[in-house]
């Protein structure tokens, strides 16, 4: 290989090649859709030039700049997550939509739509709605994670097969539970519900994001600081615990730190299916296992993949919007396959 | 200063699988663990490692109870080779090593990726630093767990140095020769004689009675989760125990120019008494 593809397997060049193509997203987000707009206005909107005229500027502020960057932290969150759940499982199929939190969590904020919207117009709950939703959506991810991590204990260690047959089971409940809501619920709530099944960064705006996001954030920033702890469990955990990691505590607070991260990814964008479990793969496959890098490269192109993803899916077939969920899967579906079917039969499967 | 097992008893199910079983590793010498299939040998390895509590009895590591330690602490002064592996992440043969160092105080980088490449060459497989660890063999798989064991507790901790030394450490092998080819074998218990006689404390489990004679200083027999011989290995190994503890005619053969004798096992003809 030569030497600078090679020197791009090295952290920091690394980090900085995924750096600039997550800022390469976020600058192609802010300037495509029905109005293009060109980069002195990008600049100008954002107060780093001159101000530009009050509707680019409020079209840069008000609907592109949230979307880009819901792009950004939720892409970083779910891939983070989904390589933090990969290594405490030891399994690259472990991923918070298959084990079934993503799920669990939107099952609970649209409960918290369908029967706390009466409630809420009854009660005259008014600003306490915006806290309503993600709360329920932690909510949800937190009692999917119990149920789910009680399930698959088998004499007190967590059996990855179980944990995905068990998340496999709650998926397919939660499913129904929304469809069975979607049934009861009328108008704006029920369109409501296909941007949680299949996800959209278009619902979101400021107050949400000022609620949510820094729950995510703090996640994002905490998960990464587990790198050499997640490195001595992939050999397994009696192997991590001669090593001196204390496993219990560091899968307790893991596992916190990633449903904070899925349930605020939930709640601001519903479920988005596939970043999670192609994002770490992809970074494995160029430059291995080791989570020092795994985690805050993740976080990178997850943050990228889904700001590109968000752009195509409100330009394509426009002035339809896709919705997002449904592009992920379609893409990341038969990508994954490749990638089982190029790894098989090389003595590793991942 | 050791690392001991006082008359523990551990039980599953109902069934005991050690019965009052002491053992005192002292550092410095080779203790071979011998016994049938499912005698409890690593029942025993995984209750001085800490993995299992014994319901009555103690575990103490340098007179203080295992449990009294802290894992980081434990972590610096023994070291376990599981008996199977399991990583099938695509670390390097080097990472593997480098995850022994955990908590380890860290030195200079350099010093680090010089531990990591003297341990790999220690067991033998310095030239596969670099390959993929699950494309390797069984064979070299347990040599890089070796050296990645090693590098664990590579020098004595800088705190306990006495006078006496280095402070103490201690190697738990359970079947470190299982996937090893017959050079390999001896060459694996070379290593942790080597590693025995700069002050560390390794204790084997093996199933070749002839390795146990010729590189364990005590050893210890069970049957049935009970101590039927223990103490210095030439004179614990007699034909009469060893007969005893396989249940087939053993005979000891003497051979030319050397001192050991080998361990000659002779089955039955007709059919074998599992």
């Amino acid at each position: 290989m030569n030497p600078l593809l090679s020197s791009l397997r090295r952290p920091l060049p690394l980090c900085l090649l995924l750096g600039l193509l997550a800022l390469a997203a976020a600058v192609g987000g802010l300037a495509s859709g029905p109005l293009a707009i060109g980069g002195g206005d990008i600049l100008g909107a954002l107060g780093l030039g001159a101000a530009p005229d009050p509707t680019v500027s409020a079209t840069i502020l008000q609907l592109r700049l949230p979307r880009v960057l819901l792009g950004l932290i939720v892409g970083a969150a779910l891939a983070v997550s989904g390589a933090a759940m990969q290594g405490i499982f030891r399994n690259p199929l472990a991923d918070p939509g298959l084990v079934g939190v993503s799920s669990g969590a939107a099952l609970a904020a649209v409960a918290a739509i369908v029967l706390g919207g009466a409630l809420g117009n009854t009660l005259g709950l008014g600003a306490a709605g915006r806290w309503l939703l993600p709360l329920a959506s932690f909510g949800g991810a937190a009692l999917t994670t119990l149920l789910v991590s009680r399930l698959s204990r088998v004499d007190g260690a967590t059996q990855p097969a179980q944990m995905l047959l068990v998340g496999l089971a709650v998926n397919a409940v939660s499913g129904a539970g929304i469809g069975l809501l979607a049934n009861i619920a009328s108008g704006p709530a029920l369109r409501a519900l296909t941007f949680w099944m299949y996800g959209s960064l278009g619902r979101a705006g400021w107050p949400e994001i000022a609620v949510t996001a820094p729950v995510v954030l703090l996640a994002l920033l905490l998960i990464p600081l587990r790198g050499r702890e997640l490195n001595a469990l992939l050999l397994g955990e009696a192997e991590a615990a001669h090593l001196g990691v204390d496993v219990e505590r560091l899968k307790r607070w893991l596992v916190l730190l990633v449903l904070l991260a899925v349930g605020g990814a939930v709640a601001l964008t519903g479920i988005i299916a596939f970043i999670g479990l192609i994002v770490p793969q992809l970074i494995r496959l160029w430059a291995g296992p080791d989570h020092r890098l795994l985690l805050p490269a993740s976080a990178l192109l997850g943050g990228a993949l889904l700001t590109v993803a968000d752009t195509a899916a409100r330009t394509v077939a426009a002035p339809v919007e896709l919705p997002i969920g449904v592009l992920t899967a379609l893409i990341g579906g038969p990508f994954f396959i490749a990638l089982l079917l190029r790894l098989r039969g090389r003595g590793e499967t991942w | 200063m050791r690392l001991a097992a006082d008359q523990v008893e551990y039980r599953v199910d109902g069934r005991t699988l050690l019965d009052r079983v002491s053992l005192a590793l002292a550092p410095g010498e080779v203790h071979a663990v011998l016994g049938r299939n499912g005698a409890g040998k690593s029942t025993l390895l995984r209750l001085l490692a800490g993995d299992l509590q014994p319901q009555n009895g103690s575990v103490s590591l340098n007179g203080r109870p295992l449990s009294a330690w802290t894992p980081r602490a434990r972590a610096r002064m023994r070291a376990v080779l599981p008996q199977s592996e399991s990583l099938r992440f695509g670390f390097t043969a080097e990472q593997v090593v480098a995850l022994g160092r955990y908590a380890c105080p860290q030195h200079r980088p350099e010093t680090e990726r010089r531990i990591v490449s003297e341990a790999l060459q220690m067991a033998g497989v310095g030239e596969l630093a670099l390959r993929r660890y699950p494309s390797l063999s069984g064979g070299e798989r347990a040599r890089v767990q070796l050296a990645r064991v090693m590098a664990q507790i590579w020098e004595p901790l800088a705190d306990t140095v006495t006078d006496a030394g280095g402070g103490p450490r201690y190697l738990l092998l359970d079947e470190p020769t299982a996937s090893l080819d017959l050079a390999h074998q001896h060459g694996c218990l070379l290593q942790a004689r080597c590693f025995a006689a700069s002050g560390v404390g390794v204790l084997a489990v093996l199933h070749d009675p002839n390795l146990a004679l010729r590189y364990a200083d005590r050893v210890t027999v069970l049957e049935q989760g009970r101590v039927i011989g223990q103490g210095a290995t030439r004179e614990v190994l007699t034909k009469e125990l060893l007969e005893r503890t396989y249940g087939i005619a053993i005979e000891l053969v003497h051979t030319a120019g050397e001192a050991l004798p080998v361990v000659v096992a002779h089955p039955p003809t007709s059919r074998l008494s599992f």
